[in-house]
C-alpha cells in the first residue's frame, strides 16, 4: 500500500483481515494510527518514489501494489514504476482527474477514478427522477 | 519553432525570455496565480495559468497544435514525467525535454524513457567534482539516446596505462581518449600523448564501457 490515508488505510486493513501480508507506506507517520493498535502487517514512513523504501517494502516480492497518495501524479509514476520495474503482477491505483484517469488506463494502467464515479452515479441519481415526473 | 514550457519558475521564466528573444513562439504555463500575475505582466498573452498536468490546460495553451517542443521545467519530478508522457503519447509532440530536480529520480526518467533530462544538480555535482578530482569516474555529459557520454577520469600511480602512450594502452572498443590535463595545461590527446599519474583525462565512451576504462585507467 503505497499511501495511508483514509483510503488506503482502509483497503490495508480489510486486505489484511481477509489474510494478505501487507506493508503500507506514508510520508506521514502518524498515518499508523489509522491502522489501529492491533495492526500486525509493517508499516514504512516514506515517499513512495524513493527505490530503496519500495524495496525495503518487499516491492520485489510483492503480488499487489495499491498506489492511493493524495497525488494523481504520483500515483501514475508510481503505478507505472511498480508494473514496467518491478513486474508487479497487480497494480492499481487512484486518481481523481478523470482526463489523466482515462488517458493512462489506455496505457495499460488498472485505475479506479472516485471522480467519474461519482459524476455518473450523481446524474443517474438526478435523471431517475426523469421518469417520475413524466 | 512553436514552444510550450511547464512551470514559470526561473527556470520556465528565462528560458521564455530567451527563446522569445530568438525569435520563437512560446506559451508558459504557471499555477500559482502570484507568479502567473508576474509572468504576465511581462509575457501577456504567452502566459497561461493553470496545472499543466491537466488535459484541458495543455489544451488551453495549445497542445493539439502540437508544438515542436514541450519542456517540463516544474519543481517536481512526478509532474514533469506526466506532462512529458501526456504530451508524446496523448498530443504527439515529437520532441520533449525534461528537469529533474532531484537526481536520485533520475531511473523513473530513463525508465519511462523521458530523454532528454536536464538536473541542474546533476551537472553542478559533476562540475564540483571536476574541480576537485578524487579518485573514480565523474560523468560530464550523458546523450542518452545516442547511448554515449563524455566522462573525466584522473590516472591513477600503479595503474596499467600510467607512463605509457596512449597509442600503447589497451583501450576498450568504444571509447576514445579526447584531453590530457596536467599541472593545469590541457592537451588534446593523440596516439604520442604519454600518460602520467595525476593526469586528468576526458574520454568519450560507449555507455557500458565504464568499468573497462577504469581498469585501463584505474589503480585496480
Amino acid at each position: 500500500m503505497i499511501g495511508c490515508g483514509r483510503v488506503g488505510s482502509a483497503v490495508a486493513l480489510q486486505l489484511h483481515g481477509s489474510g494478505w501480508d501487507v506493508v503500507a507506506v506514508d510520508e506521514n507517520e502518524d498515518a499508523l494510527t489509522r491502522l489501529g493498535e492491533h495492526w500486525t502487517g509493517g508499516f514504512l514512513v516514506g515517499h513512495g518514489m524513493d527505490l530503496t523504501l519500495l524495496r525495503e517494502a518487499g516491492i520485489e516480492e510483492a503480488d499487489a501494489v495499491v498506489v492511493t497518495t493524495d497525488g494523481d501524479n504520483s500515483n501514475i509514476v508510481i503505478g507505472q514504476v511498480a508494473q514496467q520495474r518491478f513486474q508487479v503482477p497487480t497494480v492499481v491505483l487512484r486518481v481523481l482527474d478523470p482526463g489523466r484517469a482515462q488517458f493512462y488506463a489506455a496505457r495499460g494502467l488498472r485505475i479506479v477514478c472516485p471522480t467519474s464515479a461519482a459524476i455518473e452515479t450523481l446524474v443517474e441519481a438526478v435523471r431517475a427522477t426523469e421518469q417520475v415526473t413524466a | 519553432m512553436y514552444v510550450l514550457i511547464a512551470g514559470g519558475g526561473k527556470v520556465g521564466a528565462n528560458l521564455t525570455r530567451s527563446l522569445i528573444r530568438m525569435g520563437h513562439e512560446v506559451t508558459l504555463i504557471e499555477q500559482r496565480s502570484y507568479r502567473y500575475d508576474q509572468l504576465e505582466a511581462e509575457f501577456e498573452h504567452q502566459a497561461v495559468r493553470g496545472d499543466a498536468t491537466e488535459l484541458y490546460v495543455l489544451e488551453r495553451a495549445g497542445i493539439k497544435r502540437p508544438p515542436d517542443l514541450v519542456v517540463a521545467a516544474t519543481g517536481d519530478d512526478e509532474d514533469n514525467i506526466v506532462i512529458c508522457q501526456i504530451a508524446r503519447e496523448k498530443y504527439g509532440v515529437q520532441k520533449v525535454i525534461a528537469r529533474i530536480n532531484d537526481p536520485r529520480n533520475q531511473p523513473y526518467f530513463d525508465l519511462l524513457g523521458i530523454s532528454p533530462t536536464v538536473s541542474a544538480t546533476g551537472s553542478i555535482m559533476a562540475l564540483i567534482e571536476h574541480e576537485v578530482p578524487e579518485h573514480g569516474l565523474i560523468h560530464l555529459l550523458e546523450l542518452r539516446k545516442e547511448n554515449l557520454e563524455i566522462v573525466e577520469l584522473t590516472v591513477d600511480k600503479d595503474s596499467a596505462c600510467e607512463g605509457k602512450r596512449i597509442g600503447a594502452v589497451r583501450l576498450p572498443a568504444g571509447a576514445r581518449l579526447i584531453s590530457v590535463v596536467r599541472d593545469g595545461k590541457a592537451e588534446i590527446a593523440d596516439a604520442e600523448t604519454q600518460l602520467e599519474a595525476g593526469d586528468q583525462v576526458l574520454a568519450i565512451l560507449e555507455a557500458g564501457k565504464e568499468d573497462e576504462l577504469r581498469r585501463v585507467l584505474l589503480r585496480n
